[in-house]
Parts: structure tokens; sequence; C-alpha cells
């Protein structure tokens, strides 16, 4: 293992402690329990949004905190989800009396987490609503798996979010606006190479070199299949269809009812994308690939786009939620509408993600 | 079971945990992310150092404690699910310094309903009920047979065992083994193994401690 660090123990915590001495006019980072949240918090009388999950996703999350953005991240070990006493710190830290609304990555172990937090929050007098993102494409039924996962379209969902929250929507309605972006958000990846959890010390999977895997996470954790190395073009032509002509998808999920004071199951149906739609694309690169990659796939991205009546009117392309060093790339459309494209363009000021500003 | 065996059941589970470090967490590569040991490693050594303020205490507020401390310093799913596991434990033996056979089985039978309850787990998804719930089934009939404590706990080892190697032909179906589809096919459950070798200390604790 070849990495730029000291102990892989120390690996989280001394990031953190990088970015508040590089970022503290953005930032500010909270130590045990650990979390990252805006300089400026608590903003009084706005809506804050938490989210958080395990580290190596960087800049997801801690660097997406910030004016118009997340209010706070909590950042679990690398690849395991926060534990809830980051969860509900942050969140009585943040809470500016409009209450809180928590973004969560549909991952067996977040899910569980968050719903603890946002219970002792609760319990705390605040006001707490929960959104799942489980936009991967790449799994294709929930009744035998845990879901789809929650991947690209989070980046997405923060940064809209984030902006409605900074304008003054009530709680109830940005919550409602995540949920939009969720079912209107799809995703796939690829990966060129495994990447190696500093404290695992080892590639997770052996990838050879003339393969791929196709339909991963955002752990390098192995995809739904294997195939040998196909060119950009193809690789691109294979990520775009899979979420292009990916059907109606329809799954449960629990959501806080604020009104019957419980956990409720809610049924959910992302429709298809359709000729006519416009979207917004975003190549995201998985960490170790080449910044020269990604714009090669963006541009088959664009071609297959036209060719499907998909008119692209805003994108986004870089690493933004990446899988270590792992090399590989995935792609998110969302379909977007007036409101979706005033959000987007809203300034933003994070380490990751500035605009505006 | 006496509240000493209890607090020694925590600690030897640790030094197991430790030991069983990269196994667990090779366990975890091929169908998850590779952090299973890891995490438990770093949760059970949280249990070591809590343990010591609540040593004068009862035996529920013992795994109550661990509980919490599993919750608040693993993470991932493991530390939710452990983490109630022992927490509900707890709750179903609140007060008592000392257990009748009927209390260990009542113990066990609320955590295990603890892990069923949050994570919506059936038998057969490939998880750590798959080694847990045969487990307390053969305790329960062991008890019911008019074994002794020892050779019971021996029987509901052997269940776990064989209830963590049934995990491998299994297509997973919670979990991060569960978008492997047909590939989670051929591999052990890390959860489950896991899950064997706290019963398995259990068993090894309070026979040592008898025959000692």
């Amino acid at each position: 293992m070849k990495k730029l660090i000291n102990k892989p123990e120390d690996v989280v915590r001394e990031e953190l402690e990088g970015l508040a001495l590089a970022y503290p006019d953005i930032v500010k980072v909270h130590f045990e329990p650990d979390f990252v949240y805006r300089a400026d918090a608590p903003v009084k009388g706005q809506v804050a949004i938490v989210s958080g999950g395990g580290s190596g996703h960087e800049p997801m999350h801690g660097g997406l905190v910030g004016v118009g953005m997340l209010s706070a991240a909590c950042p679990g070990q690398v690849f395991t989800s926060p534990t809830p006493d980051q969860m509900l710190e942050a969140t009585m830290m943040v809470d500016g009396g409009a209450g809180v609304l928590h973004i969560v990555k549909n991952y067996t172990g977040d899910v569980m987490n968050f719903e603890m937090a946002a219970d002792m929050a609760r319990e705390e007098g605040i006001k707490v609503l929960s959104i799942l993102i489980d936009d991967d494409a790449a799994v294709k039924d929930s009744l035998w798996t845990a879901g789809r996962r929650g991947v690209g379209t989070t980046v997405l969902a923060e940064k809209i979010c984030g902006a409605a929250a900074e304008k003054g929507w009530p709680l109830e309605k940005v919550a409602d606006l995540c949920r939009k972006v969720n079912i209107n958000g799809r995703s796939m990846g690829m990966a060129l190479t495994s990447c190696t959890v500093p404290m695992a010390g080892k590639p997770t999977f052996d990838l050879p070199e003339d393969e791929m895997e196709i339909g991963i996470g955002i752990h390098g954790e192995p995809g739904r299949t294997r195939m040998k190395l196909k060119t950009a073009d193809e690789i691109t032509e294979m990520l775009a269809l899979g979420v292009i002509e990916d059907p109606a998808y329809t799954r449960i999920v629990r959501e806080w009812d604020d009104g019957q004071g419980e956990w409720v199951e809610v049924e959910l149906v992302d429709p298809p994308f359709k000729a006519g739609d416009k979207v917004l694309a975003f190549v995201n690169n998985m960490g170790g690939s080449a910044a020269i990659e990604p714009p090669i796939i963006y541009r088959k991205l664009h071609e297959i786009c036209e060719k499907k009546g998909l008119k692209i009117v805003r994108n986004l392309i870089g690493a933004y939620i990446t899988s270590l060093e792992m090399q590989g790339c995935s792609i998110t459309l969302l379909k977007m509408d007036d409101e979706l494209i005033k959000l987007w363009d809203a300034p933003v000021k994070t380490i990751g993600m500035r605009w505006g500003m | 079971m006496t509240k000493s065996q209890v607090l020694e059941w925590l600690r030897a589970t640790a030094v197991v945990i430790e030991e069983n470090r990269q196994y667990l967490t090779d366990l975890d590569s091929p169908i998850g992310d590779a952090d299973h040991g890891i995490n438990m490693d770093r949760g059970f050594k949280k249990i070591v150092s809590k343990l010591p303020g609540v040593e004068e205490k009862d035996i529920g507020t013992v795994l109550k404690t661990s509980g919490m401390a599993l919750i608040t310093s693993v993470g991932g799913a493991g530390g939710p699910l452990y983490g109630t596991f022992l927490m509900d434990a707890g709750k179903a033996v609140a007060g008592k310094d000392e257990l009748s056979d009927d209390d260990l089985v009542a113990l066990l039978d609320a955590g295990l309903k603890g892990v069923i309850r949050i994570g919506k787990t059936n038998l057969e998804d490939k998880t750590m009920v798959d080694a847990l719930h045969p487990a307390l089934e053969a305790l329960k009939k062991a008890f019911s047979d008019g074994k002794d404590t020892v050779e019971a706990l021996h029987l509901m080892t052997d269940a776990a065992y064989e209830g963590m190697k049934a995990t491998i032909p299994m297509l997973a179906r919670k979990g991060r083994a569960s978008y492997l589809g047909e590939r989670s096919i051929g591999h052990q459950d890390p959860g489950a193994t896991s899950s064997y070798l706290l019963l398995k200390t259990l068993t090894e604790t309070i026979e040592a401690d008898q025959s000692a």
C-alpha cells in the first residue's frame, strides 16, 4: 500500500485537522464526536441540512459543507457509516430553530445510524426529517436487495436543497424537494481498478489489467458484473443507456411522519426519462482517473443524450463522490425543471464546489 | 451465569475478535467492503475500556453500557446491530447479578429479536441471524431436554457453527452483499461468523470457569 498517510488509524482525524486549518472561513471541525460544520452555524431561522457517511468519498461530504449547501457533515471511518452520536451532536450544533433535514444515502449502516440519531434529536426537541437517496440504476430489484444505493444524485440533492434552505424554504418543503431530486436522478458507475482501505492495507478486490467492473457502488466493492475492458465510448454508452433506458423504479422507503409521530413506509416511483426532458449531466471521477479522462466520457454522453432527445441544460464534471483512489467513473442524469435550475445556479461556497460568491 | 462470567465473556470476546480481525475483514472483502474485523475490533476495545466503570452494576447495566459503546464506536451496520443485540439483551436481564438458564435464554432471545427488528432480517438472508437463530433454538431445546448449562451451550455453539457454514451457498438479500446478486453465493457471511465467535466465546468462558 502506497498512500500519503501517516498511520492508517489517523487518516480521518488528520484529514479533518487539515481541512480546519486550510478553510477556517468555510468550515469548522468538531472532534469526538467528529463532524464538519459551517463556519457561521447555526444560521438563525434557516433550515439546516446534515449529511454524512463513511470517509473515502471526498470531497463528499465534508467538502460540501458551507453557504448554500450542507450545514454539517459527519464522517465515519473509511467506507463505514458514522455513529449516531456524531449525527446527534452535529444536528444540535447547526439547528437554527427551523429544523434539520438529514440526507441519507441508502446503505444498511447509514440508514440504521441516521434513524437512531434522528430519534435521539427529536427527543432533544429538534424537528428532524430524513430523506433517503437511492439512485443507483445498476441495482435492478429492491425486493431481494437492500434497495438501490445512494450515489451521484446525493451531491446534486445536497447542492439543490442547500440552495433552498439558504432562500428560507421551510423544512417540509426542503424535504419534498430532496425527494423530488432523488426520484428524478439516476446513476451508474464502473471501476477500472479496485482501491485500498487504509486500515485493510490491500486492495478490496483483484481486477486484472484487462478487465473492469460495471455497476459498482462507492465503497470499493465489486460490481454487478465483470467484463473485458472496453473503450471510453463503449463504457459511456453502457452506463448512459443503463441510466436513460431504466424503466420506472418502485420501492418502499421509510420516512418520518411528523404528524403521526412515527416512521412510516412510503412507496416512491422514479419516472423513466423520456425524449424532451431537460437534464443535468454529471460525470464523476471515482477518484483515481486522470482529470483528462472525464471530459472524454462527457463528450460521448452529450452525443448519446442528443440522440435520445434529452437536452443537457447543466453539467458537472470532476471528482465529487469518490471511492478513494479507484480509477473509473459514474454517470448521473437528473431531470431538471426551472425551479431546479434556479436552485442549481444559486451561489455556493464549499471546499469542493464554489460559484456565484 | 455470574456477573463476573458476563464481564469475562465480553473481555474474552474482545481478544477473540482481535485475533480474528484479519479473518473477518478478509471474509468481508469479496462480498462487502473489507471492514468488518476492523470495526468489530474497534468496538470491543471500546467495550473493554467502559467495563471498569460498570463492574459494580448489575448485568443488565453491563450489557446496555456495552451495547451503547458499540453503537457509538463501530458505525456501519455492525454497530447498530451488535449494539442493539447487547442493549436489548441487557434490558431482558435488568437488575440481575446472576442469571439462571432461563435468564440466559431470555437474554439471547431479546438480543436476537432486537437484531431482527432493526435489521428487518429474515432467515436465509445471509446475515448474522442465520447463526444466532439456530443457536438459540438449539439452546432452548437442550434445556428442555434436561441438559446442563455447559452441555446446552456446546449444542448452541455447534448450531451457530452450522448456521454460519450454511450461509456459504446462500444468496445475500440484506446489506452490501445483496448488491452482488448471484456473486454473493459461495462466500461465508462475515456477520454470521462474528456471531458464531461471540457465542463460542460465551461457551468457552463458562466452561473454563466451571472447570477451574
